[in-house]
């Protein structure tokens, strides 16, 4: 399949800065891929995602080396209009991209704004209302509704432009664990069901591991870490790099050195416990 | 040193936020307060700190009511991180957005310097003393509200949501920090959705529902009972679970991976 996302040898530094930001980065992305990029703060993330939107270097003015393409077409040549409908992306708060009076109006913004068709934005909206279980919040106010809604409401927003990459910064990290594990659980549906593309910022790990194909870890704007998320979790470095190994996986690769469980997968604690023989004591 | 007396809070747009709290929180003692969104966390936070007064119930906060004990005094005694750290930033510099406090509490230049060091060292924020907070990541932001905070040594710490946008070695370095405090006898209040960081801590839990406090106990105790984590959406710790389902008992689940391992091998050793 091909490459949603291409970064080749991609260099950024902000005009106020000494070091680059992203420094000689490359990744590919596959069509219905799920790509987690982790890291300590500060290690570029967040700049590779403005590089991929289109805010570096649209927005954000600075030394700009390398390329990144988003369904075959350059970021730096591409238009904002271009991007917005392109890219989708998700803030960490949903509050910072819900402003309308109904929900229904809210998910309709972004079609509205290119200046979509009635007919076609209704379609596209009802649409995407399904998708997320939301329909029937249609005509409430968006601040009346949980947090988790209100992030349901915004993905909506998101996937009502059809975009062929959605970016997903911190998306679980203001939500109750439940309502954090449906959120993980609908990505994995939409991956299945619509073969979206997503990269995802998030410290949190316990959750997303499960559905990721790729982890990706970054430092000082490097990529130092790449494969798959048992891959990467079982090697001992990932931890000096910040990321946040789970507790049961800290447990399950102890115990797979000393060959008291199977070293392939990333295991629950149910099946953690079942290859050990639990319940027994 | 905190206690809420049958507080009930309603908000404008007639949503009950407390519904009839009772919580008592005696000094020294480290409680995480846990639940669904919109459960009423931060509400209660905001009562403690005296933004807001209970429509009824009184609030204490050492023997003083909240409701004729004015916001700056409580402040002094009540030091809090809130979620979103935008909202509590707003000085040229982080140097300067350290000490503005410790000015405004009368502390002495020398050792303004003095805690400002400290802070940013604390929480590595040394390398930004001269720029603007505006120009700091997420996670920085929160850190250095935090440095505020422990800069003018408070006797109750209220961090909200203290892990978003933290890597696993600042949410380590945070949870040696809320171990620190604890053991310097602080009062320290977490709330937060992040249970794998809370677990280790091992701090008593309160369990929130829809503005009220549906579980109280120790983490080892609360963190076993599967249906009450389930009706207040918490997800159950990975090593608790893991320690439920080798074992049916009600000893103490292991606090880290290491503790598992151990006992796993023993098992091996004496089937």
């Amino acid at each position: 399949m091909s490459d949603i996302l291409e970064v080749k040898g991609l260099s950024f530094r902000y005009p106020d800065s000494t070091r680059r930001a992203v420094a000689d980065f490359d990744l590919s992305v596959p069509q219905g891929e799920i790509v987690v990029l982790a890291g300590p703060s500060g290690c570029g993330k967040s700049t590779l995602l403005r590089a991929v939107n289109g805010l570096v270097p649209h927005m954000y003015s600075g030394e700009y080396g390398g390329e990144v393409k988003v369904g075959g077409v350059a970021v730096k040549d591409s238009s904002m209009r271009d991007l917005a409908q392109r890219v989708g992306f998700l803030f960490q708060n949903p509050e910072n991209q819900i402003f309308m009076f109904t929900v229904e109006r809210d998910v309709a913004f972004g079609l509205e704004n290119l200046g979509v068709p009635r007919e076609e934005m209704r379609t596209r909206v009802d649409e995407a209302m399904r998708l997320l279980d939301i329909s029937d919040l249609a005509q409430r106010a968006p601040h009346e509704l949980s947090d988790g809604q209100k992030q349901r409401v915004a993905l909506a927003g998101v996937l009502a432009m059809r975009p062929q990459l959605v970016i997903l910064d911190e998306p679980t990290s203001l939500l109750d664990p439940k309502t954090a594990a449906e959120l993980v659980a609908l990505v994995a549906r939409l991956r299945r069901e619509l073969g979206t593309t997503f990269v995802v910022v998030e410290h949190r790990l316990d959750l997303l591991v499960k559905v990721a194909d790729r982890l990706v870890v970054m430092n000082e704007g490097r990529k130092v870490m790449e494969g798959t998320p048992r891959d990467v979790l079982f090697r001992d470095e990932a931890e000096s790099y910040g990321v946040a190994v789970p507790a049961i996986t800290q447990v399950q690769k102890m115990l797979a050195k000393d060959r008291l469980v199977p070293t392939s997968g990333l295991m629950t604690p149910a099946e953690l416990a079942a290859a050990v023989g639990g319940g027994s004591r | 040193m905190i206690e809420l007396r049958n507080v009930t809070f309603v908000h404008q747009n007639g949503v009950k936020a407390l519904d009839g709290v009772s919580l008592k929180i005696d000094s020294g003692e480290t409680v995480a307060v846990v639940g669904e969104n919109g459960a009423g966390k931060t509400t209660l936070v905001k009562h403690v700190t005296g933004l807001l007064k209970p429509a009824s119930g009184d609030v204490l906060v050492d023997g003083q009511s909240t409701s004729t004990t004015s916001t700056a005094r409580i402040s002094r005694k009540v030091g809090v991180a809130f979620q979103n750290p935008d909202h509590q930033l707003f000085s040229e510099s982080v140097e300067e957005e350290m000490a503005f406090a410790l000015r405004n509490f009368g502390f002495a230049p020398q050792l303004v310097e003095e805690r400002v060091k400290w802070g940013l060292e604390l929480f590595g924020l040394e390398e930004y003393r001269k720029s603007s907070p505006l120009v700091l990541s997420g996670g920085e932001k929160k850190r250095l509200t935090l440095a505020c905070i422990l800069a003018w040594d408070p006797e109750v710490v209220i961090l909200d949501e203290p892990t978003v946008g933290q890597d696993s070695i600042q949410k380590e370095r945070l949870a040696e920090t809320i171990k620190m405090l604890s053991s310097a006898g602080k009062t320290v209040v977490v709330v937060s959705h992040d249970i794998e960081f809370l677990w280790p801590i091992q701090p008593r839990v309160v369990v929130m529902k829809a503005g009220r406090i549906v579980g109280d106990g120790p983490a080892a105790t609360l963190m076993q009972d599967r249906e009450l984590l389930d009706s207040a959406r918490v997800v159950q710790p990975q090593l608790v679970s893991l320690h439920q389902q080798l074992t049916k008992r009600p000893e103490r689940p292991f606090t880290d991976a290491l503790e598992a391992r151990r006992w796993l091998e023993r098992g091996k050793r004496t089937p």
